[in-house]
């Protein structure tokens, strides 16, 4: 008797289970079967009038249904919820190409990214950066570095004077003469900064720009050196299928000296309106410090030997960067400084 | 410098080369060219035709036909041309052919214009005879073209030959870049000698002979020079009889790819000697010469002089002129004078080839302001020694040409001749300093295809003075390094000690506040040094601010860029301007602009060059946007003690209700506000602007990169709210200054997280709250700690005015 009953609890409690669909359900289930005033408990309650030697019997049947249905109630809990999961998860399905929301980070000047680059290639060789005034001395820019007074080539960089003796600098050589006379040696420093000459403003001038000085200055270095060094710094700057030329030149403070060309990156040297079909773009100038130039600044030649070389920034931002016109670079449009 | 492939050719005769292989040689060793153009681009199937009859075109009246023999055929022609008539020989493009521009003389089309047969009105045309024009030249390089129509060729020219080359176009003129340190290769000779030891061909200079009559120049003429420093050499020669006619053609083409004109024989011989040899001359009409006497000697200031453009010009006591027995008749190196000038009545003449000191010549050139083709030779300071060998051509040729009577004998004055150069010949070192190991045998080789030669007994390198640029072992080593070519010089990297690579201190705190600032959104600018004195105005400084005291520039390019800035927001202020008027939205920039602040003025010792990190923004974000950013700023470089925003910064360009000056252990490291609306109108920015500029020189050693650990808090924290209702003028600062006071050590941080003013207060006043969290390191604070503590800070505050809430 007792045992049918609990077996028609059992099943009935079963069958509900199975049917229900919702937590909630699951719950007044346990309610109604397992809870204070549930069947099975008031089955147990009923213990009482059942003979004393049946009991252990029936306890044992008891539990046993009790135990059939919460691991039933246990199971129907995991796969409703496992259910509930997968309908959640269909529910926030998102259109993953909306527009993302962006923190609008601000961008470097392509003058910055430039120099960064020539830094990292030159402090990665062993080259201090070191840095010297704009308002500079006649006798820094100028005499120091073998242009005395009325030279041609004061007349070629249409300096900007502040009165006989200062000036804005017109290149950057200046700081070779303060780091000579300054530094101990061996000296492997670069020295960027702005320069000023009396240009008008258009696409391809400006009156005030950005070179990077180099120099090196050591016992036993040599035009190998130089060429050496320059080489590995255009395959590093621009790619290492990059060659390099040397031109003769003339600079009053190198000798000798050279003007480099590298091979166009556009092209690879065929020949393209890039390069104006020459395959090759000038970089920079060169050449060994002139010895008149180190005796100057306190420096034995017949010790030391040294080279030194001129890069303008401007020159290779625009070439990397494809800038056809320099005024660009001074107006600070954000169109332009975000595609850097 | 622009010269004919022709006329190298003419000393290097040997010379083999295409025009590429040419300018790459060249450029290789030194002598740069800088581009060349073909005279016979485009010029396809043109070939000497005789015209045999020409008859009137049947229905157009401007147009003729023509019967044209052409060597191999005769053909029929139609053309407008009025010039010709049977008999002329003329250029003619055959059928299929090619000529280099149109007869207006416009701009050269880059592929030519090709010519085919075709009918003109009804009649066939089998080709095209050509003008000037058409062949890609002017009538400035061929006088004898017509104004317009066909150019004639000479009656002798061969039928059927080719007409390019009877016109000297088969050619090529290649322009070079000359340094300034190679004065000899602003000459043909000088070009030539190099192309020579370039190629390894034999150099054949022209040979100048002796010229002149019997008669001796000293019993017509007189020399005085007085001022031998600034002419150090002076010569001249007379021809008499002068016969004006054109110079022949092959002085004509040549000087016509050289960019000269050709004028007449005297003209175009003086021309082509300062061409060929460098050297400027001067010709006087002898008869105009007073007193038969030259007096080289300079100006007195305030003289006035009429050059022979027409031009009145003024002098100064440092101008080197050329005067006769009475009267200044030219300026030396410069320009002659109208007064004495050549004109076509010319019988006889002085020629004048002299040496002036460059740097005069440029000075003067530059004051009087007049630069002329002589000037621009003579201020790079020429080797006097080739004055006499120039002049001695120049009559060479009046001889050769039939163009007058030479006079015998020449006026030198030159008192201190200059001598060869000489270099001790230490090839090891040169190659110590090249990095190379090219044998004594082959440097010297190089230096004797240069002239220069080798004295065995001192062993010495001889320069002769034409070479005024060799002066010691490095000058010698670039010699050799050129003809040995910089390509063959090998690659090494410096050997010796390691040096460590780095960026100064300075250089890194930089790069930080660069980095934050483009993490919180600004974009870097970039903006000139100089700028305009407008620049104060706009920006309200008042007359007596120090600001106003600029270093300003002597030489400017105009007012807008005549003084350094004192002050970095003018630049900034103009790129948000520019970026507000092409309407960018939300326009966040910052700047590392360097001021230049004078320590005294005039100047005689070197700004401050101060560098001043400088934030500027308008569209989103406010004041205190951008004092977050400033903060962030200070928080990555180490400064993590209270910074104080100090209200009213007495910055008269920001608005004085919004501005701060920035406090950072006592010193004011910058300031930072919204802009003054009327500053904002003088920019024409019509949005909020704030700013903010940092004085990186004061906050640099303020920075730090150390680091340390000071552990997770392991004890809770106890958090404390206060709510206060105070005046409105009293700052959150002091309250915070308050709390840090008296808080003490147990006080880990406070934070505002409510702030009121309206309805629900009365007027005048605001409400604060904040939220002060206490912990202890080292234990569980207990309540009456916590409690003693913010008596404490509540009595403050108090204190201060403060009314404290529930």
């Amino acid at each position: 008797m007792m045992k049918e009953t609990l077996e028609k609890i059992r099943e009935e409690a079963l069958k509900q289970i199975q049917e229900s669909d919702a937590l909630e359900r699951l719950n007044e289930i346990r309610v109604a079967y397992l809870g204070k005033k549930g069947e099975l408990t008031s089955v147990l309650k009923s213990m009482k009038d059942v003979a004393p030697e049946e009991r252990p019997k029936v306890g044992q049947m008891v539990n046993d249904a009790r135990a059939a249905i919460e691991e039933k109630l246990e199971e129907a809990k995991t796969a409703l919820a496992a259910k509930m999961r997968e309908e959640q998860l269909k529910r926030e399905v998102i259109d993953v190409t909306l527009p993302a929301k962006k923190m609008n980070v601000g961008h470097s000047h392509p003058n910055s990214i430039a120099l960064e680059e020539v830094e990292r290639i030159f402090v990665g060789m062993g080259y201090e950066v070191v840095e010297g005034p704009e308002v500079e001395y006649d006798r820094y820019n100028f005499e120091r570095l073998n242009i005395p007074k009325n030279h041609p080539a004061r007349d070629e960089q249409d300096t900007f004077y502040i009165n006989d003796t200062i000036l804005l600098r017109s290149q950057t050589s200046p700081v070779q003469v303060r780091t000579m006379e300054t530094r101990e040696l061996p000296i492997r420093m670069i020295a960027p900064g702005r320069v000023f000459r009396s240009d008008e403003v258009d696409a391809t001038h400006s009156p005030s720009f950005h070179q990077i000085e180099g120099l090196v200055i050591d016992k036993n270095i040599t035009f190998a050196d130089l060429k050496g060094t320059l080489a590995e710094f255009a395959r590093e700057l621009f790619g290492p299928e990059t060659k390099v030329k040397f031109r003769p030149h003339h600079f009053p403070f190198t000798e000798p000296s050279a003007e480099v060309d590298v091979s166009c990156f556009k092209c690879g040297g065929k020949g393209c309106r890039f390069c104006k079909g020459s395959g090759w773009i000038e970089i920079l100038g060169c050449g060994m410090v002139h010895p008149h130039v180190l005796e100057m600044s306190g420096i034995d030649p017949n010790e030391y030997s040294g080279f030194a070389f001129g890069v303008g920034l401007e020159r290779i931002a625009l070439l990397k960067y494809e800038i056809d016109d320099m005024r660009l670079l001074y107006e600070n449009d954000t169109r332009f400084l975000k595609q850097f | 410098m622009n010269t004919a492939l022709s006329w190298i050719k003419a000393y290097v005769p040997d010379l083999q080369v295409t025009a590429q292989e040419y300018t790459d040689a060249m450029t290789l060793s030194g002598t740069k060219v800088e581009g060349y153009e073909c005279l016979d681009k485009n010029l396809e199937k043109i070939v000497v035709g005789e015209i045999l009859s020409i008859e009137k075109h049947p229905d157009a009246t401007k147009l003729i036909v023509c019967q044209v023999n052409v060597g191999k055929e005769t053909i029929q022609i139609v053309t407008g041309a009025p010039n010709v008539k049977v008999g002329d020989k003329v250029p003619v493009v055959l059928d299929g052919g090619k000529v280099a521009g149109g007869h207006d003389g416009g701009p050269l089309p880059e592929d030519g214009i090709v010519i085919k047969a075709g009918k003109l009105r009804g009649v066939d045309s089998y080709g095209m005879m050509c003008s000037i024009e058409e062949l890609g030249s002017s009538k400035d390089m061929y006088p004898d073209a017509p104004e317009s129509g066909i150019y004639i060729l000479p009656q002798d020219a061969e039928v059927g030959a080719d007409a390019v080359e009877l016109l000297g176009l088969h050619d090529v003129v290649f322009e070079y870049e000359i340094t300034s340190n190679r004065v000899d290769c602003y000459s043909v000779i000088g070009i030539a000698r190099e192309a020579a030891a370039t190629f390894r061909k034999p150099f054949c200079p022209p040979v100048v002979k002796e010229t002149g009559n019997h008669e001796d120049i000293h019993d017509y003429l007189e020399v005085e020079v007085e001022d031998t420093k600034l002419c150090p050499r002076y010569c001249a020669r007379m021809v008499k009889n002068i016969k004006l006619a054109p110079s022949p053609e092959w002085m004509q083409r040549r000087l016509a790819a050289s960019g000269i004109r050709p004028i007449n024989n005297i003209v175009d011989i003086t021309n082509y000697v300062m061409e060929e040899y460098g050297q400027p001359m001067h010709a006087y009409d002898y008869e105009l010469i007073a007193g038969h006497k030259i007096v080289v000697k300079c100006a007195k200031n305030g003289d006035s002089f009429q050059t022979l453009d027409g031009q009145e010009r003024e002098l100064d006591e440092q101008v080197l002129m050329i005067n006769d027995g009475e009267k200044e008749v030219g300026i030396a190196g410069i320009m002659g004078g109208e007064n004495s000038k050549i004109t076509d009545d010319v019988k006889t003449m002085v020629f004048e080839a002299a040496c002036f000191d460059g740097t005069n010549i440029r000075l003067s050139a530059k004051r009087i302001g007049l630069r002329t083709d002589a000037s621009g030779k003579f201020e790079k300071g020429l080797d006097p020694n080739n004055a006499k060998e120039a002049i001695d051509r120049a009559c060479q040729l009046i001889e050769e040409l039939g163009a007058g009577e030479v006079v015998g004998g020449i006026i030198d004055v030159y008192p201190n001749p200059v001598g060869d150069s000489r270099v001790p010949f230490e090839p090891e070192k040169m190659n110590r300093l090249l990095g190379t190991q090219v044998s004594s045998e082959d440097m010297l080789k190089y230096f004797a295809s240069i002239g220069l030669s080798y004295d065995e007994k001192s062993n010495e390198i001889v320069a002769p003075s034409f070479r005024q640029d060799l002066h010691c072992m490095a000058d010698l080593a670039e010699e050799v390094a050129r003809f040995f070519g910089y390509d063959n010089i090998p690659t090494t990297l410096p050997s010796g000690e390691a040096t460590t690579g780095k960026l100064s201190y300075k250089l890194r705190v930089e790069a930080v506040a660069r980095e934050i600032a483009e993490f919180c959104g600004f974009s870097e600018s970039m903006t000139y040094s100089f700028e305009s004195p407008k620049a104060f105005d706009k920006l309200m400084l008042p007359a007596d601010s120090k600001l106003r005291k600029a270093v300003s520039i002597l030489n400017p390019l105009g007012e807008d860029f005549s003084i350094m800035r004192t002050q970095p927001l003018n630049g900034m202020l103009t790129s948000l301007s520019t970026n507000y008027n092409r309407r960018n939205k939300n326009v966040k920039l910052y700047e590392m602009a360097t001021i230049y602040l004078p320590k005294s003025l005039p100047l005689t010792e070197l700004p401050d060059e101060r560098v001043q990190f400088t934030l500027g923004m308008y569209g989103e974000g406010d004041f205190f946007s951008m004092k977050g950013v400033v903060e962030e700023f200070f928080d990555k470089v180490g400064m993590h003690k209270k910074t104080e925003y100090r209200p009213n910064a007495v910055k008269p360009f920001l608005h004085p209700g919004r501005q701060a000056e920035i406090v950072y252990e006592g010193q004011t490291v910058g300031y930072m506000g919204e802009l003054h609306p009327q500053t904002a109108e003088n920019y024409k920015i019509g949005e909020r602007c704030y700013v903010a500029v940092l004085d990186m020189p004061v906050i640099t050693p303020l920075t730090t990169f150390d680091r340390k650990y000071t552990g997770i808090a392991k004890f809770p924290a106890v958090t404390r709210d206060i709510s206060m209702v105070m005046k409105k003028e009293i700052l959150a600062g002091d309250i915070e200054k308050m709390i840090e006071q008296r808080g003490g050590k147990i006080l880990e941080s406070y934070q505002l997280f409510d702030i009121y003013e309206g309805s629900q207060i009365a007027e005048g006043y605001k409400s604060i709250a904040y939220s002060i969290t206490f912990r202890a390191k080292d234990h569980t604070l207990e309540e009456k700690e916590v409690s003693a503590v913010m008596e404490k800070i509540l009595h403050g505050l108090r204190s201060m005015g403060i009314e404290l809430r529930a």
